[in-house]
């Protein structure tokens, strides 16, 4: 290929893939723009671009008229989600040891286990969850919600992480044994290090699916443990217009996220794109 | 390996973040339990809940010391949440705003705290004034009451005077259906793109099968004959639908298989429709401030052909759980809602048009509500006190109920007849295919109860 022809490809390439993203971010940005809309532009078909601007999606998520404050079921989201990424990490590192780097017997079919939880739908084991946490008196109780999203991020994160963790060179951990590291030494001083973008990838994908999870928020807290997503739903009125406010505490709820995904971008991109290249 | 060198304080950073924010959600967020008086609320979103919310603070709390938390839900997931806490008696909250329908086999259910002795204490409540068969229908069959209602509608019909004047038409005030029918005809196109009349068409239980089961109640036809035989294909069944189809074939609104409530409201204010069949409240968003038809609309009664009348019954009412952990507080927050104080403190804080109407006498013989609300006051009042949910037919019921049949089994049934409906006033199923489908799944939910 001449250099010239590359660079048209590679133009080419380029546009597709700008495309693409802004097919993608359109409905974000359409989201971000009606939030500044007033009710009555929102509601309009077809939709006005270029209506004047205001704030009162935001005041309304503030709880300008119900005087319902939006900091408890954020603070209840942020629990749930750091708390379950946390004891999803450190889980899933020691497993994907035991399944990568010292390799048990069978692991391949360990492997599958973990994953065949994740093939029965999720609202299949609803019922049965609600019921055990009400005998139990776990209803409405954030750190349910903790133990919940832990367990089914595990899955996910095991596998990441093994995928990351075999990238391991083995030379390196023979190395530190031979230096007379122990086991907790060589997950701290060397595994960690070398895999860090690989956690920090798995642990912002688990932050996300938690921060945005519904289902099981909605049906298993109530006044005190309701996190944002449940939240999110009060906006929605089968009378009237909402669609403003929905965009503004919509935005305002995914603004977390998207913190947490610019902070980790570049580890993020390392760490997807770890087990690509040799 | 410098670029773990950054990452360290953030893996530090994140344990002591988490243990930050439990410690601040036990704090803020124990709103449930602990000292102090307090009740939680599940409710449906709609616009009177929310000045509720927005009232309750300053007045109620104030008044009792009583902190209300609320939960707020759209009116699907709402009816979700509530079936699954007074199912499964989870006591997380105390009351929660039912309906009419959901009343009776709640209360069978055993699932409603009964609020007698709560009305005959509270001297102040006055349950003599809320409009009768509002607390009829609010009744179990055990004759015990088990809701408070918050607001209550039927259905009438709402046309345009302007319109009818400028073609030399009248509308009675108390019409049938065919007179109904022949006013739609010569009303349509009276104004370019004005359609004769709005009929809900989107499928729905709780849309196109409401008004037209009025329509089906008032032609003698019922779903379910007293001992649970399905009539959903009997000829009075038929000829009512097939009447209500045809009208909205020919004269009803635009895009009308996929018109509710909301999208008939829009094709009212926008002059698209001469007519419109449906819940009273919406005259007071027609005749509200900033509505476009604000002072140019007629009420009369809901269309009838064999009985006397037609209107539909329905209203969100307070429930309290069973399993209520703070009943007596909850009553305190139930006869305030419910009570005569709120409609005054709501009429003079939010203005007349939009207090939560359709529940006391006293509120229609309040000059101010009166002067708000002249052009339907009377026709509402007239309309929800001659419904009859025991009764609504030609022949005795099984269930209370007059747009549905008050079994949970409902819904489902209603929802999947309302589809064939609707794909009759599409043009693409007969009417007769449709009814079809809707007698054998109506005949399925019946043998559960012939049994009995």
């Amino acid at each position: 290929m001449t250099p010239k022809r590359f660079r048209r490809s590679n133009l080419v390439w380029g546009l597709v893939a700008w495309l693409v993203g802004i097919l993608f971010f359109i409905p974000v940005l359409w989201m971000v723009l009606t939030s500044f809309h007033s009710e009555a532009d929102a509601a309009t078909n077809p939709p006005k671009f270029t209506a004047p601007l205001t704030l009162a999606g935001y005041k309304e998520f503030f709880g300008a008229t119900t005087g319902a404050s939006p900091w408890p079921p954020l603070i209840n989201s942020a629990t749930a989600s750091i708390g379950s990424t946390i004891l999803v990490l450190l889980l899933a590192i020691p497993a994907a040891y035991a399944l990568a780097i010292k390799p048990v017997r069978k692991w391949t079919d360990v492997l599958f286990f973990f994953l065949s939880t994740k093939m029965l739908p999720v609202v299949a084991a609803l019922l049965p969850i609600y019921l055990i946490a009400q005998k139990l008196g776990l209803l409405d109780n954030i750190n349910l919600m903790v133990i919940l999203y832990c367990a089914m991020n595990l899955p996910i994160a095991v596998w990441m992480m093994h995928s990351f963790l075999a990238e391991v060179p083995v030379a390196i951990l023979e190395a530190a044994a031979i230096d007379g590291a122990r086991l907790p030494t060589i997950i701290r001083k060397v595994i960690v290090p070398i895999s860090a973008p690989g956690i920090a990838a798995t642990a912002l994908i688990c932050f996300i699916f938690a921060w945005n999870e519904m289902l099981y928020a909605r049906v298993l807290t109530g006044v005190v443990a309701g996190t944002a997503p449940v939240f999110l739903t009060s906006f929605i009125t089968s009378q009237g217009l909402f669609l403003a406010k929905v965009c503004a505490a919509a935005t305002a709820i995914s603004l977390p996220v998207l913190i947490a995904g610019f902070a980790a971008q570049d580890k993020l991109v390392q760490g997807l794109s770890l087990g690509a290249v040799k | 390996m410098p670029k773990f060198g950054r990452l360290v304080p953030l893996i530090a950073v994140m344990p002591l973040a988490a243990l930050g924010m439990t410690a601040c959600s036990g704090a803020g967020g124990g709103g449930g339990g602990g000292g102090g008086h307090t009740v939680n609320v599940l409710m449906v979103n709609n616009p009177q809940m929310v000045d509720l919310q927005k009232l309750t603070a300053d007045n109620f709390t104030k008044q009792t010391g009583i902190t209300v938390n609320y939960t707020v839900l759209p009116e699907n997931d709402v009816r979700d949440k509530i079936s699954q806490e007074f199912s499964s008696q989870a006591g997380q909250y105390d009351v929660a705003t039912i309906s009419n329908f959901e009343v009776p086999f709640y209360a069978k259910n055993g699932w409603l705290h009964p609020l007698d002795d709560y009305t005959k204490a509270d001297s102040g409540f006055d349950q003599a004034d809320i409009l009768k068969p509002i607390t009829e229908s609010l009744t179990g069959e055990d004759g015990k009451l088990y809701g408070e209602p918050f607001y209550g509608e039927s259905s009438f019909l709402m046309y345009r005077k302007d319109v009818m004047a400028a073609k030399g038409l009248t509308v009675p005030d108390n019409p049938t259906w065919q007179q109904v029918a022949d006013l739609a005809a010569k009303a349509d196109g009276a104004q370019p793109g004005m359609k004769g009349i709005c009929l809900r068409g989107q499928p729905g239980w709780g849309e196109v099968i409401a008004p037209l089961t009025t329509a089906v109640n008032t032609f003698g036809g019922t779903w379910f004959t007293k001992d649970w035989q399905a009539q959903v294909n009997a000829p009075e069944f038929a000829e009512a639908t097939n009447f209500y189809i045809n009208l909205v074939r020919a004269h009803g609104e635009a895009g009308a298989p996929q018109a509710g409530f909301t999208e008939c409201l829009n094709a009212m204010e926008q002059g698209k429709v001469a007519m419109w069949y449906d819940a009273t409240s919406a005259a007071g968003s027609l005749d509200g401030s900033g509505s476009p038809v604000a002072g140019k609309m007629g009420y009369a009664q809901a269309p009838v052909v064999k009985t006397k009348s037609s209107g539909w019954l329905y209203t969100w009412a307070w429930g309290m759980e069973k399993a209520a952990k703070h009943a007596d507080d909850a009553w305190k927050f139930i006869s305030w809602a419910s009570g005569k104080d709120y409609l005054k403190l709501a009429g003079t804080k939010l203005g007349w048009a939009s207090v939560p109407a359709g529940t006391r006498n006293s509120l229609y013989e309040n000059a101010d509500y009166q002067k708000a609300a002249t052009a339907f006051y009377k026709q509402t009042q007239t309309s929800i006190t001659t419904a009859d949910p025991k009764n609504p037919g030609v022949q005795p019921r099984p269930t209370i109920g007059i747009q549905f049949v008050d079994i949970p089994e409902f819904t489902d049934l209603g929802t999947k007849v309302s589809q064939s409906i609707s794909s009759a006033i599409a043009g693409q199923m007969s009417v007769e295919q449709a009814l079809a489908q809707g007698q054998q799944l109506a005949a399925q939910v019946a043998t559960k109860y012939q049994k009995k």
